[in-house]
């Protein structure tokens, strides 16, 4: 393989999750670019769906914001909001769902909202948007994050979507109809929850990645799977793909836009 | 009844007034914001689901004091920093927070607009956003006991669209990616809609969403009304301003300084552009 970064990597191990013709409600950034990549090589049947509105979207070029007119005219069709979220997303008909968080803790809650106290917060972040529903029906969900102490922490400033809660059952008991964080795909490899206590574990490292890394970059003591597996490196044709796919994508973004006179 | 800009903003938008400017990514009314602001109104009290650029400038220039919202991000780039700025700093003034999510947000724009009391969905649930928005309280199903979250209904004051045209009978059609804006629309006290363009009719579109005569009460004509957001099938998104945006909003000084120029400084939405694009050359 051609050297890659961390995060083209991290977007090929998580493409390489969607297999088949799942029913992806995708985020804007990373997962965005994962799901497409998955697209353009191994699953051209999967159906992306963006809480604009837009399904079975097929765009050329990675969207800047979760409604750009290229997801619009490439879809299946466009439905209004309020469809999404009710019609689509809680009557369970979306199988993966992809977050990102500025936090996420070891039963894979996730914190989008403030780092600090809500009512008077050192860091105000976007917040919520689609993440608690998401998070709440979805058949399974994906998250990823790239792995720091500030990140992957003990104890969240603020819950915005819930993991599995405290763990040992706790989100299958309070009603959640969907599976939960099946997958935290990071810049060492990849976490899953344990099968009891539903504990996020260490299950996968890129080929160049070490326990220690893993160990140094999260905030709680990270427990390491029975059978730990390698993440075979990027093929050619995958980060051939993601590339051209980024150059399309930031030259679009750069295009002079004419002004409507 | 067709009304300019300046007098719609005027006639309609009250200091003190609700105002949901709505728009997902798509269609968002830029020039009636950026109307809002010259006229100077205080103590609004903005909805949006994603309040998006428009917001930040509005929130920047001291025109609201509550915000109802469900992601306050600038899409794919990063924060918007005058809303930051108000909510960790009070600069300009402190904004009260209505936060909640998209689902939540949509609930309660659909009972708004079938004049419901409370939007009810399952979510929420493991959040701790109830715990800090006393707007999201759980109801027990009359008929299994489940318990459902409730939000109360969203009716603004005034509901502000932007779409690509109108009719002169003033109904209004809107295509592409169309977000809440009809629950915005049909759940608002008054509607004013900016349009790119005044047609003698309107294109045949059996399941298009058509906002008829009847529950708006001004049609504006302004085109590029939306810009830099877009209006389908006119002009795209100019996804390089909403990154350079970043950098224009990250200080008061630099953020005011554009504002002074750009908006203040500029007569209407025509001026405002035609600026941008002497700037551009």
């Amino acid at each position: 393989m051609s050297a890659c970064t961390r995060d083209e990597w991290m977007t090929i191990a998580a493409a390489r999750l969607l297999q088949g013709r799942p029913v992806c409600f995708v985020g804007i950034g990373l997962p965005s670019a994962a799901c497409n990549l998955a697209r353009l090589t191994h699953a051209p049947g999967i159906v992306l769906i963006y809480e604009s509105g837009t399904i079975g979207t097929r765009p050329d070029v990675l969207p800047l914001s979760i409604g750009d007119s290229e997801l619009a005219e490439t879809a299946a069709c466009v439905v209004p909001l309020p469809e999404i979220f009710s019609y689509y997303l809680q009557a369970g008909r979306v199988d993966i769902g992809f977050l990102g968080a500025a936090q996420i803790d070891r039963h894979g809650n996730l914190n989008s909202t403030v780092i600090g106290p809500y009512d008077a917060p050192g860091t105000r972040l976007p917040g919520a948007g689609g993440a608690p529903e998401i998070a709440l029906h979805a058949k399974q969900v994906f998250v990823m994050l790239r792995a720091s102490r500030r990140s992957f922490v003990e104890r969240l400033d603020f819950r915005t979507s819930a993991g599995y809660l405290d763990g040992h059952g706790t989100r299958a008991r309070s009603g959640a109809t969907g599976g939960g964080p099946r997958a935290v795909i990071t810049d060492f490899g990849m976490l899953a929850p344990h099968t009891e206590s539903e504990e996020l574990q260490l299950t996968a490292l890129f080929a160049d990645a070490t326990v220690e890394e893993a160990r140094a970059a999260v905030g709680w003591p990270l427990q390491v799977a029975d059978c730990l597996e390698t993440i075979a490196a990027p093929s050619a044709y995958e980060l051939d793909t993601l590339r051209a796919l980024n150059v399309r994508t930031r030259e679009a973004h750069a295009r002079p836009v004419h002004i409507p006179l | 009844m067709t009304l300019s800009l300046a007098e719609a903003i005027e006639q309609f938008v009250s200091d003190g007034a609700s105002v949901a400017l709505e728009g997902f990514t798509h269609l968002i009314p830029f020039a009636a914001g950026h109307e809002i602001i010259r006229q100077r109104r205080r103590d609004l009290h903005l909805i949006r689901m994603t309040p998006d650029l428009i917001y930040d400038q509005m929130i920047g220039m001291g025109c609201a004091r509550k915000l109802t919202f469900s992601w306050g991000g600038n899409p794919g780039v990063g924060s918007l920093h005058r809303l930051r700025d108000a909510v960790e700093n009070q600069w300009p003034n402190p904004l009260q927070l209505d936060e909640h999510s998209h689902a939540g947000m949509a609930a309660a724009f659909c009972a708004g607009a079938a004049r419901l009391p409370f939007g009810v969905l399952r979510g929420y649930a493991g959040t701790d956003l109830p715990a800090h928005n006393p707007n999201i309280r759980h109801v027990a199903c009359p008929f299994t006991g489940e318990l459902l979250a409730a939000v109360p209904a969203i009716n603004p004051d005034v509901t502000i669209l932007h779409a690509q045209r109108a009719d002169r009978a003033g109904n209004v059609a809107i295509h592409g990616i169309v977000g809440a804006a009809r629950e915005a629309a049909l759940a608002a006290k008054t509607l004013i809609v900016t349009v790119e363009e005044i047609v003698d009719e309107l294109p045949p579109a059996m399941n298009a969403i058509v906002l008829p005569h009847w529950i708006i009460s001004a049609v504006v004509p302004c085109r590029g009304g939306a810009y830099p957001s877009y209006a389908h099938g006119h002009y795209a998104r100019d996804n390089a301003f909403y990154q350079q945006w970043d950098a224009i909003a990250r200080e008061r000084a630099s953020f005011l300084a554009w504002m002074d120029e750009h908006v203040l400084g500029a007569k209407d939405h025509g001026a405002f552009l035609a600026g941008l694009q002497r700037e551009a050359a």
